[in-house]
């Protein structure tokens, strides 16, 4: 296993190697980087073109010049742009704004992706699998920038305008409780008439759902409350313990409810911690949390210990994740008072000089991540439901799937046991091919909604035939695809016995 | 299977009323393919699509049947609003309207689609090409070749497919679409070559290859001739999907002004150009953005209806 990780080490380091060197040289002979200076009629016109000349070394051939700013790289320094500026600091301050971009979309695109995948694949040939089906086909042949010019008109400015007055028009309810209606009926299996239930439980549930949210104004003022969190709290609790080891056990299901029960409570005393907390405090939390629902399940879960430890933090962190929206969306109506009553935004990554507490900053940031993440998520997300459909499903054809149904497992057992943990394996790879989708991704949304991060860096940069910061945005991208790869390379052969014992 | 169904027992199966015809590769692949719907539709869709931009405002110096020219301006109809109107149905003068200087859009975005779709069967074809031998020549040999040939895949997918794109477009962009298609198509070939070399790993150590080797085939034959038709439906499939995301791939370049160069034009060109025009007049926005989708969803959907029919081992039946 070590020979293998080191072997890959070595063979990652090289390949990064020659890819820098291919973009430096194709970024060099792109066009010509004195083009502005040769239409300026200024009397400068000719020191200023030697000057840069003299920066950009165009005298010296174009391998030298990769041999130069390699050797400065191995050194720490990332070079001047063609104007003199230093590269490090555009660089840390375009990263942290791209990274939280990507982030927030690969994490969403991964869970949301294989969860629909999973659960089409669970209910071929329904209603459900040929929407989905036909939904990612539509995802794959959406052109990117479209879609973001599309959601900046009707999602940002639309949007921003009905919150002035969160009415829902009756119309907009019916569509909507149809809707519930429909996934209700068609996530459904049985004859019609279980189906046709579904749809009416479906139906009636959302239509009453926006009704509420309608009449007391919720998306003027929104928050959960304790209540709230903990009826959720408590049918997570339920659900969790459902899906890992079954309701007929009562240990599990106590340790999941007390979890539930505790997030709850805490919700009320933590009351002075969340008023404004700093992420530090909050990973703390979390960090007790996962504490806290190990120890409940070790004491609670009876003989099946080990799925109460796994469905007890579960709960908990779902439980907690519930607090931490909630105190969120209280501090949303002050946060967008102080916007002028425009929560989502089209432009930027911050609002500048915005000043406030943990959660209205917190609030900034998600509204200008909101739509670029929308735009972004589409195609990974389509990506990610394909992929895992198709690998669930062959392997729910295996043999030894029919030999555990066979046996007598239950289907849970067999789903999540037997066929989820191998169907995820070649998931893995999935994720290295597909960053590298998200990060052009972020070019072109970054393009699109105006944010000053790696991929505003990059055109700009190629704009200019600049290859100081082509190459900067190409070292953290590049070596991210790299170790990604890597990543993906070893947990396959971990997670593939065949591999790892071979 | 049906072949040898069909030897065996020509009379029983006559005389319980079943008849089983014969049926040669080709003929099952058709016929799965047209009971596939989606493709079909597919189908109907890109010809028409494919039609549309190549006849009405023609191509290579031909003229086409449309009046107007995707150049020459002309007084503002209506404000420039589309005259389009199914109820009553009437194309009107300018039916995709005009741009700002009174140019018909209908035109230019026929225009543009003519340019993006010669950059994507471009890159479609070049990408196959240089993937497939690539592949085959690495997952035939083996060794030292396979070795130096994945390394050069492995670089190659290092670098996100936009990036090197858009460094190769800025250079190739304003040279015209037939280098810029090429030159796209020299970026995507690594996906195409890994799922060859794959195929060609398997295949290779098969009966008929060690046949070939046995009675003296030269190597060259045994990839071309023996090998590779065997391929065709992964070769087929990866091709179609190749220049599906080819078409994206281009106009989200001409997005960043990286691509095609006005005063020439693609789709995702156009979309660049009147991006900002899009609160007052968005039809200059809706159309070519149309067209993207429409040319981008019929060719993904071809290439599902393929895939099932070379491959229906994940397709049920359907009855």
């Amino acid at each position: 296993m070590i020979v293998f990780i080191a072997r890959r080490l070595v063979i990652s380091f090289f390949v990064l190697l020659a890819a820098t060197f291919i973009i430096f040289v194709l970024t060099a002979f792109a066009g010509d980087p004195l083009e502005d200076l040769r239409q300026d009629n200024s009397p400068q016109k000719l020191t200023k073109i030697a000057e840069r000349s003299e920066r950009m070394q165009l005298d010296v051939p174009v391998v030298l010049r990769y041999l130069g700013w390699l050797g400065r790289i191995v050194r720490g320094d990332l070079g001047v742009n063609r104007d003199g500026q230093a590269i490090a600091p555009i660089l840390s301050d375009a990263l942290s704004a791209t990274l939280q971009l990507v982030l927030a979309a690969t994490v969403l695109a991964i869970t949301v992706g294989i969860v629909i995948g999973i659960i089409s694949a669970l209910r071929q040939y329904s209603g459900f699998d040929y929407t989905v089906t036909f939904a990612a086909f539509i995802c794959f042949s959406l052109p990117l920038f479209w879609v973001a010019v599309m959601l900046k008109q009707y999602v940002a400015i639309e949007f921003n305008n009905w919150l002035k007055d969160p009415v829902i028009p009756p119309v907009v309810i019916g569509a909507l409780a149809l809707l519930g209606g429909l996934v209700f009926g068609a996530l459904t299996v049985g004859d019609r008439r279980r189906r046709l239930v579904a749809f009416a439980v479906g139906l009636v549930v959302s239509g009453t759902l926006f009704t509420v949210l309608s009449v007391t104004r919720w998306f003027a003022d929104p928050g959960l409350g304790t209540p709230l969190i903990l009826a959720f709290g408590l049918a997570t609790a339920v659900g969790f313990t459902a899906l890992t080891a079954g309701l007929q056990y009562r240990g599990p299901l106590y340790a999941t409810l007390a979890a539930a029960v505790i997030g709850a409570v805490c919700s009320q005393v933590l009351g002075p911690v969340l008023a404004d907390p700093t992420w530090l405090e909050i990973g703390g939390l979390l960090l007790l949390t996962i504490a806290v629902c190990l120890g409940l399940g070790y004491a609670l879960g009876g003989l099946q210990r080990r799925q109460a430890m796994t469905a007890a933090t579960l709960t908990g962190v779902f439980t907690g994740a519930m607090v931490f929206l909630d105190r969120m969306l209280q501090a949303f109506s002050a946060y967008s008072a102080s916007v002028r009553h425009r929560p989502v935004s089209t432009i930027g990554a911050r609002t500048p000089n915005y000043q406030g507490d943990f959660w209205q900053t917190g609030l900034d940031s998600a509204g200008h991540l909101l739509l670029p993440t929308m735009a972004l998520i589409l195609i990974s997300l389509a990506t990610y439901t394909r992929f895992s459909r198709a690998s669930m499903l062959e392997v729910m054809n295996q043999d030894y799937v029919r030999t555990a149904r066979a046996k007598g497992l239950p289907e849970r057992t067999v789903v999540l046991k037997h066929a989820f943990r191998n169907g995820l394996i070649p998931v893995t790879t999935m994720m290295a091919f597909d960053l590298a989708g998200v990060i052009g991704g972020a070019v072109v949304t970054e393009n699109v909604f105006g944010w000053r991060g790696m991929g505003f860096m990059f055109t700009k940069g190629l704009q200019e035939v600049d290859p100081g910061p082509v190459m900067a945005f190409f070292l953290v991208t590049g070596t991210t695809v790299v170790v990604f790869n890597m990543i993906a390379d070893i947990l396959y052969a971990y997670l593939d016995p065949r591999i790892r014992l071979s | 299977m049906t072949l040898s169904a069909d030897a065996q027992a020509p009379d029983s199966g006559a005389e319980q009323g079943m008849t089983i015809v014969a049926r040669t590769q080709a003929q099952m692949v058709r016929r799965r393919f047209f009971r596939h719907r989606a493709a079909l539709a597919g189908m109907i869709v890109f010809g028409l699509v494919l039609v549309l931009a190549f006849t009405s405002v023609g191509f290579a110096g031909i003229p086409g049947w449309w009046d107007q020219s995707y150049i020459t301006t002309g007084a503002l109809v209506n404000q420039g609003k589309p005259t389009l109107s199914l109820a009553p149905f009437t194309i009107g003068e300018h039916p995709f309207g005009q741009d700002d200087i009174g140019v018909d859009y209908f035109a230019k975005t026929m225009r543009g689609a003519q340019q993006s779709l010669i950059v994507a069967f471009l890159v479609g074809i070049v990408a196959t090409v240089v993937g497939a031998v690539v592949g085959a020549v690495a997952g035939y040999y083996r060794g030292r070749v396979e070795a130096v040939l994945m390394r050069v895949t492995d670089v190659m997918i290092t670098i996100p497919v936009l990036v090197i794109a858009a460094v190769l477009g800025r250079r190739f962009g304003d040279a015209g679409v037939v280098p810029l298609g090429i030159v796209l198509g020299l970026t995507i070939w690594p996906t195409m070559a890994r799922l060859l070399r794959g195929e060609f790993l398997s295949l290779r150590e098969k009966e008929f290859v060690e046949a070939a080797r046995a009675i003296g085939t030269p190597a060259r034959r045994i990839i071309f001739r023996h090998i590779l038709p065997n391929t065709i439906g992964v070769i087929v499939v990866s091709a179609t999907l190749a220049t599906a995301n080819a078409v994206l791939l281009e106009s989200a370049l001409s997005f960043l002004g990286l691509g095609v160069q006005a005063p020439d034009t693609s789709l995702g060109q156009l979309i660049q150009e009147y991006r900002t025009a899009f609160s007052t007049r968005p039809w200059l926005f809706w159309w070519p953005g149309i067209f993207i989708i429409a040319i981008a969803l019929s060719i993904n959907f071809i290439g599902d209806g393929l895939r099932d029919a070379f491959d229906p081992r994940q397709t049920r039946v359907r009855a």
